[in-house]
């Protein structure tokens, strides 16, 4: 985390679709982190209960890999205020979050950890698939499908904040302002 | 442009005008962490902040209210860790026997109409009740909080939402609450601040608006407000020694980005159907369906005044056999009113379970939780799958939860 952060993310995706490839929304923080784990604290134990409560994802844990990116639809995160529904994900590597729209505090923690989060109002409508490539640019708030023929939704720009903060590495890295 | 609700209260802790998409820096009047996120709270703030003091150890305190008493080792310890840390911090611990923390800030007289209030609970958003701005943060942000008492915030739109008609006799406060879901969603308030309004809303006291102004979590709200009226204003300044708070109204030419009307006249008790706090149906069309788990409390719920309904229900009746009915008070006071009201001889009586102060009716279920096929009826904020148990569970008001307790169905009061 300490070295210079990278604004240009390109990764796998894991796009969060039911068994008939009908987008999730509303998933709430005791389906991504249930509350019967709340007690851990080391961030490193968080990962294997990600998705854990979440009907045909309980699986993810095994299935992602490090620096793969999470496509996801409405209202991600609603629900509690729990640091581990984020954290969860920074354990197993997930390197970016891109959804339809997030719970407020989600959105918040999301963004103080440091783990790039964004807005792309129509993502879940569009052709993505699990596998597929993407390419993120923070900087430019931009996405782009690796393979040429895809075309995606823009996304709501990244604000100058969320920006310090991420290339601060976390929100503790950066000063209260006035 | 005249300002909202939220904007004032924000521009009043940013010491400037704000406006709905500005993100701002803004003072946080009370900073404070329960049991669930408080060791990560104390985690965070050691390894960042190490050797160093909270900002204002008066404004700063723990609440432990979701594994209370701890009954499990890793929570004992996480307790622990935070009273170690605040006996260090010379912080105020409102340990096991208080009750849930946001209902403890307003009883202490510590969250003030206009104030700022953050905690490590998503509901710390029923200080709308009370005009107030809590909000539920993660651990880093509330360590944060800790050291520097302020925080970056976007300052929120706001939507109207007004409540327009004559409830029927038999709505209380929940059944209004999910009136408005039905209309509004889980994401019909996402990202904004709700101001609620109506005789309707006028109408409620302390635990109706709290009941209300809970929920905006479940609306996918930040906050949902409610214009303090007299009795607000003097509860508060009773409980806080006369300091009272700010009043802020809305401006007349304040800018709203959605005006929702939610026609309640004559509306009668509601209910939540399994899955979905939003998915509201009235009682009629579900009445009926067996019911063997009851629970009455929660931070929606667990006001005297909830209780008081209920027993109205249960007095002199006994809980259909097969039903199991547990309840819990949000507070240590509220357990003491209802004590010296005679409530608790009412439960016990009725056959119920009568439990103690907290959140253990939701967070950690140590109030019970349902198995497999398992129906249950609870006054309770969240029916997501799996949030109380693997069984199925309708939110509805405490006077319908008490009836479904005594018929063994789900039954509102009136066909009891």
């Amino acid at each position: 985390m300490e070295q210079e952060r990278k604004t240009l993310l390109v990764g796998r995706v894991h796009v969060v679709r039911d068994a008939a490839g009908k987008s999730i929304d509303n998933i709430d923080t005791d389906m991504i982190f249930h509350n019967a784990h709340l007690a851990i604290t080391e961030i490193e134990k968080m990962g294997e209960h990600s998705f854990g409560n979440l009907d045909g994802w309980e699986e993810f844990p095994s299935q992602v890999q490090p620096g793969d990116i999470l496509v996801v639809g409405h209202n991600f995160g609603a629900g509690s205020s729990r640091q581990q529904a984020v954290d969860c994900f920074r354990a197993l590597g997930v390197v970016a979050i891109v959804g339809e729209s997030f719970g407020a505090i989600y959105l918040r923690n999301a963004i103080n950890s440091g783990m790039p989060i964004i807005t792309v109002p129509g993502i879940m409508d569009s052709a993505l698939k699990d596998g597929d490539r993407v390419r993120l640019d923070l900087e430019k708030s931009t996405l782009e499908a690796e393979s040429g023929d895809l075309v995606l939704p823009d996304p709501k720009p990244f604000s100058g904040v969320q920006l310090d903060i991420y290339e601060a590495g976390s929100l503790f890295a950066v000063q209260p302002g006035a | 442009m005249g300002k909202t609700i939220i904007e004032k209260i924000i521009g009043a802790h940013a010491g400037r005008d704000v406006a709905a998409g500005e993100i701002v820096w803004m003072g946080l009047d009370v900073r404070s962490a329960r049991d669930f996120g408080g060791a990560n709270v104390v985690k965070n703030f050691q390894r960042e902040y190490p050797g160093q003091e909270v900002h204002d150890r008066g404004a700063t305190f723990f609440t432990f209210d979701c594994n209370a008493p701890a009954n499990t080792i890793p929570y004992a310890n996480n307790q622990q860790v935070c009273r170690d840390f605040a006996a260090a911090q010379k912080v105020r611990v409102f340990d096991v026997d208080a009750g849930i923390g946001s209902h403890v800030l307003i009883e202490q007289g510590l969250c003030l109409p206009g104030g700022t209030v953050v905690g490590t609970d998503s509901h710390m958003n029923i200080l709308g009740a009370v005009g107030a701005f809590g909000q539920g943060m993660g651990d880093q942000d509330i360590a944060y909080g800790f050291r520097w008492g302020r925080t970056w915030f976007e300052v929120p739109p706001t939507m109207k939402v007004r409540l327009v008609g004559r409830p029927g006799e038999l709505a209380s406060a929940k059944d209004l609450t999910l009136a408005v879901l039905r209309v509004l969603g889980s994401r019909g308030g996402l990202g904004r601040a709700i101001e609620f309004s109506g005789a309707a809303v006028d109408a409620l006291d302390l635990a109706g608006r709290i009941t209300l102004a809970s929920m905006a979590t479940e609306m996918g709200a930040i906050i949902g407000l409610i214009v303090p009226d007299e009795r607000i204003e003097a509860y508060c300044r009773d409980r806080s020694g006369a300091k009272g708070g700010a009043m802020h109204h809305a401006d007349a030419d304040a800018a709203y980005v959605e005006d929702v009307e939610v026609d309640v006249e004559g509306l009668g008790p509601m209910t939540a159907r399994p899955g979905s706090p939003a998915d509201v149906v009235p009682v009629s069309e579900a009445a009926g369906r067996p019911v063997q788990s009851v629970f009455l409390g929660s931070c929606t719920n667990g006001r005297f005044e909830d209780f008081q309904a209920a027993a109205e229900v249960l007095r002199g009746r006994r809980i259909k056999e097969g039903v199991m009915m547990r309840l819990g008070p949000a507070t240590r006071e509220v357990y003491g009113s209802m004590l010296e009201a005679g409530l608790v001889e009412v439960f016990f009586k009725a056959g119920a379970v009568v439990s103690h102060q907290g959140c253990g009716g939701c967070a950690s279920g140590q109030l019970g939780m349902t198995g497999r096929g398992e129906v249950q009826v609870s006054t309770s904020n969240r029916n997501f799958k799996g949030k109380q148990g693997d069984g199925d569970t309708y939110l509805a008001s405490p006077a319908t939860a008490a009836a479904s307790a005594v018929a063994g169905c789900l039954t509102a009061a009136g066909d009891l």
